[in-house]
Order: C-alpha cells, then structure tokens, then sequence
C-alpha cells in the first residue's frame, strides 16, 4: 500500500510540476527563450495569495485571482523591459538576462516580505478521502492539483488548436517573418504568452505551498528548475508534452526521496532526464525539427 | 500604387541594395529579374516591411510607409508570398488559410470558395498537415494564404523555385488569371524568361543596382539581357 501512497503523492506534485511547465514551454515555443524567472513568478503568485488571506481576510477564491492578476502583469512587464529590447540579440545575452531577473525576484521578495519562511494556509478546503480502512489516504490538495493541471491542459490544448489568438501564436512559434506577414503582431502574441504563463504560474504557486506550506523567497527556484527539466523530458514546446514530463519528474522524485535518499532526489531526477535524451534527444512527446538554415 | 525611391537597405555592414527606384502602377504585372544574391529578396522583404531601409522611401496608394512594420502592411492591401514559400509547416492546410484570414477577423466561406475554384487540389488536402504537402502543393498554399486577405498588390518572390516545368506553368497560369481578376502583380523571378513572357514592364537587377528597365517584350529581345538571362 505504501507504494501507492507514493505514487498518489508523486503524481499530486507531479500535478504542479506540469502547470509550471506548460508555462515554461508555451514561452518557449512561442517567444523561443527560457525564461529562468517562470519559477520566481512562482513564488511571487503564493505571496500575493499569502497577503491577500492573511492580511486581508478574504476567501480562497479571491486570492487566487489577485496573485493571478499580478503575476499577469509581473510577465508582461518583466517581458517588456527585460526581454523585449533583447529580440534578435544572441539566446546567451537572453538566458544571462533571465537569470537576472530571476535573482531580481528573489531580493526583491526577500525585501519586502524578509526572509523568514511563511506558514502557508492551503487553500483548499475539502476533506481527505481515506480508502482501505486508512491505509490510503487522498488529500484534497492532491484531487484539486490533478484536476487543475488537467484542465489547464486540455484548455490550452483547445486554445492554441482553436482560437484565433492561438494560432496566431503557433505561427508565430513556427515562423515569425511569415506570422508578420499575415498580419499578426508578433511583440503583442509573445506579451500574451507571458501573460498567460505568468497566470498559470501563480495557479501553480499556490497549489504547491498548499501542498508544501512553507513559503520563503526561494520557494519558486527548485520547483521551477524541476518543471524545466519536466518541460524538456516531455519535449519542450509540447503541451501533452510538458503534463506528462511533469507527472513523471513528480513520480520520480517522490519514489527517489522515499527508497533512496532524499538528499539525492535531485540528482536521480537530473540523471533521468540525461538518460532519456541520450535515447530521445527531442524528449518524449517532442516532434524532431530540423534547424532551419 | 507603389513607389520606391532612392532606397538603401544594408545588412549590417553589407550594403545589400544600392539606390534602388522603380514604380508599380495599379494593373500591371511588373517583374524584377536578376542573379541570385542581386538583392531581389531584400528588396520584397523591404517593400513588406520586414526590414527597413536606411535611406530612401516606400509608398504605396499614396501613403508612406517606409517605417511601417509588416503586420500593419498588409492591413492595407499589400501581400507578399515569400521566397522558399514559408508555409506553416506544422499546421494544417485550413489552420495555413485561416491565417491568412487573420487579418479579416473570420474566414468566410466565399473566400475559400475562391482560393479552391484555383487550386482545386488544396481543398482535397484541407485537413493534411501543411509539411506534408508536395513542393507544387506548397506554393499554391502560400498563394492561396496571400490571397485571403484580398491583396490590392501580391509580390511574389521567386514562385517557380524548386518546381517542374509543367508546375512553373501552372503557376504561371494562375498569376496571369490573378492580375486578370483584379490583382496587381509585383514578381521576382531568376526564371527570367517566364517572367518577361507574362510582364507589362521588367527591371534588371545587379548588385543592388538597377542596370536595365523596359517593357517585358524589349528586355526579352535585349542583347544584354538575352546574354545574361537568358542563356545567349
Ligand atoms: N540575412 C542576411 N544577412 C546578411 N546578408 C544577407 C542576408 N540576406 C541576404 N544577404 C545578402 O544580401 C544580398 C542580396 O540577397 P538577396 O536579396 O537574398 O538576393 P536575391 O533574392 O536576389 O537572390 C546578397 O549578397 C546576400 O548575401
Ligand atoms: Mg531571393
């Protein structure tokens, strides 16, 4: 039974990891850039959901939609200022920035909020479900991060297959010189695809202190850095891609700390990762493309 | 309907295009033919507003748009079907019309009705993956996709690169029933022959210069032109 308590809470991390990396890879496909920050923006969200229950007073529901609201405008602004003016410059210049800006983040929080952990009050309210007499137990937190990891799935899915503005950002994604000459604004579809990441972003900070309740300015860094690995194993760019990289970063970890050591969780999910490149260099759900000359 | 004047586009250091004048009066079928790397692309991708000169200017209908970015461009009427097609490779042959519809808000029905009374081929493949289009294919996407946007203007870039003969006639075919609808037809061709049979007027175009101008007919029987693109 303990096994599969691991895999439900595997797969409950996992959950959050995939929300991380959908952002991730939406940007990346569309405005072709890591941007390191995603898990910053992260942390950001959960603070903004912190305040505005604890100082505040208000639902759950409100603090999701104000960290939502800021993290918008976080990713649009941290886009304009700091990314824009790097368009066509070499992708180091850009990572380097990132980087920045991610650190940017980090003091910045640590300024306004110190650097003492925070106990996170989760946000969801639903009672355990215990099966087989306790010896499984499911957690709220666990039945509404799967739920929200796959509705923003198959949401996103809909979005860049049906509408307008998704499409307009596949193209985009696929070629910029002829998106521009059908018409489509590229600076404004890359602004949109922050927009949305930085909101999926925020969804994700506070599921993960609801799940992890610790919240401190570095709360976002690791959890982003696994969401990238999650987004590559899957194959960056690759909506179904990055769920399913999450899901098994989550899956890894979680059976890692519990059989080998905690400690080296990290190390056994960085080496799968380098395994499953070496047999899939594109990852698992990527498509092989060839550079374009 | 379009005016350039005096335009120099650089790369960098490069100076790619020298001083570059010609017009394209509404109606006409005007080609610009030259040697690979005389600069015909840049000229096109400068005309749409993909790149910008550095000295000189662009109007079109009357209206300047030397600095006017691409997107905006074909808000008023002037498309461009690029060299090398540049489809979206990944989507489908429908997703490739609706953007070029983008511009349009929604893609009627009349409008595809249109693009498939000319290439009667793409409406069969309207849920085939653009990728997996043949070269032919292809170029009749790229042209369908400009057209979507009922382009006072086309420039073509190059369509008969890569294709069979009987391909290049087709396509050749379809352009000259475009310009008969309506459309006026700014073409860059190295297939100077083809070009010159179907042009109202021609420019020749050397390293970024243009040496020779005329009527289609007077450059096809150019001693220089005959020597050069012609093959003799
Ligand atoms: N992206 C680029 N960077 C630097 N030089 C370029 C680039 N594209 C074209 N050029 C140079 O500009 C000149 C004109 O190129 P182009 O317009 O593509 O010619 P054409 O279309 O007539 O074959 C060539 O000398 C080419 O090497
Ligand atoms: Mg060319």
């Amino acid at each position: 039974m303990q096994i599969i308590q691991y895999l439900i809470n595997g797969i409950s991390i996992g959950a959050v990891y995939a929300i991380i990396a959908l952002g991730y890879t939406m940007v990346y496909g569309i405005a072709k850039m890591l941007n390191f920050a995603h898990g910053d923006v992260i942390m950001v969200g959960a603070y903004i959901s912190f305040c505005v229950t604890n100082y505040l007073g208000a639902p759950a529901w409100v603090a999701l939609i104000a960290a939502m609201a800021v993290c918008t405008v976080l990713g649009i602004v941290i886009e304009g200022l700091a990314y824009k003016p790097l368009r066509g410059t070499p992708s180091l210049a850009v990572l380097i920035t990132a980087i920045g800006v991610s650190y940017f983040l980090q003091n910045a929080a640590q300024l306004i909020w110190s650097s003492s952990p925070k106990s996170f009050t989760s946000i969801v309210t639903m009672k355990p479900i215990s099966l087989l007499d306790g010896q499984l137990v499911i957690t709220g937190e666990v039945l509404v991060t799967v739920a929200v990891s796959a509705l923003v799935m198959v949401g996103l899915t809909l979005f860049t297959g049906k509408t307008r503005t998704g499409k307009a950002m596949r193209a985009v994604s696929e070629d910029r010189d002829a998106a521009q000459l059908m018409g489509i604004n590229v600076n404004r579809t890359i602004s949109t695809t922050f927009a949305i990441g930085s909101a999926l972003a925020a969804v994700a900070g506070v599921l993960l202190c609801s799940t992890v309740p610790t919240l401190q300015p570095t709360t976002g860094s690791m959890p982003g850095i696994r969401a990238f690995t999650a987004a590559v194993l899957g194959g960056i760019g690759s909506i179904p891609g990055a769920m399913l990289g999450g899901i098994l970063i989550g899956i890894i970890e979680t059976f890692a700390k519990a059989y080998i050591s905690t400690q080296l969780s990290d190390a056994v999910v960085f080496s799968v990762l380098i395994i499953i490149l070496l047999v899939k260099p594109a990852g698992l759900l990527g498509k092989q493309v060839q550079e374009k000359v | 309907m379009l005016k350039v004047e005096d335009m120099h586009v650089y790369y960098g250091a490069i100076h790619a295009i020298k001083g570059v004048s010609f017009a394209v009066n509404e109606g006409e079928i005007v080609a610009l033919i030259g040697a690979n790397g005389a600069g015909k692309s840049t000229i096109l991708k400068t005309v749409s507003g993909l790149m910008h000169p550095r000295s000189g200017s662009i109007s079109f209908c009357g209206q300047d748009i030397t600095h006017t970015d691409a997107y905006k461009l074909i808000r008023t009427g002037l498309a461009q079907v690029p060299e090398g097609r540049r489809i979206f490779l990944q989507m489908t042959v429908q997703e490739n019309l609706d953007m070029g519809a983008y511009v349009n808000k929604e893609v009627s029905q009349k409008d595809l009705d249109m693009v498939f009374d000319y290439f009667p081929r793409l409406k069969e493949r309207r849920k085939q993956i653009a990728g997996t289009l043949s070269g032919g294919e292809q170029q009749m996407l790229a042209m369908s996709r400009a057209l979507m946007s009922h382009p006072k203007l086309m420039m073509l870039d190059e369509p008969s690169m890569g294709l069979a003969p009987i391909l290049v006639d087709q396509i050749f075919d379809i352009i000259k029933e475009l310009h008969k609808a309506g459309t006026t037809i700014l073409l860059v061709e190295q297939n100077a022959r083809k070009a010159l049979q179907i042009a109202d007027r021609a420019y020749v175009l050397e390293t970024g210069k243009i040496t020779l101008s005329g009527t289609g007919e007077e450059l096809a029987s150019s001693d220089d032109v005959k020597k050069a693109y012609l093959g003799g």
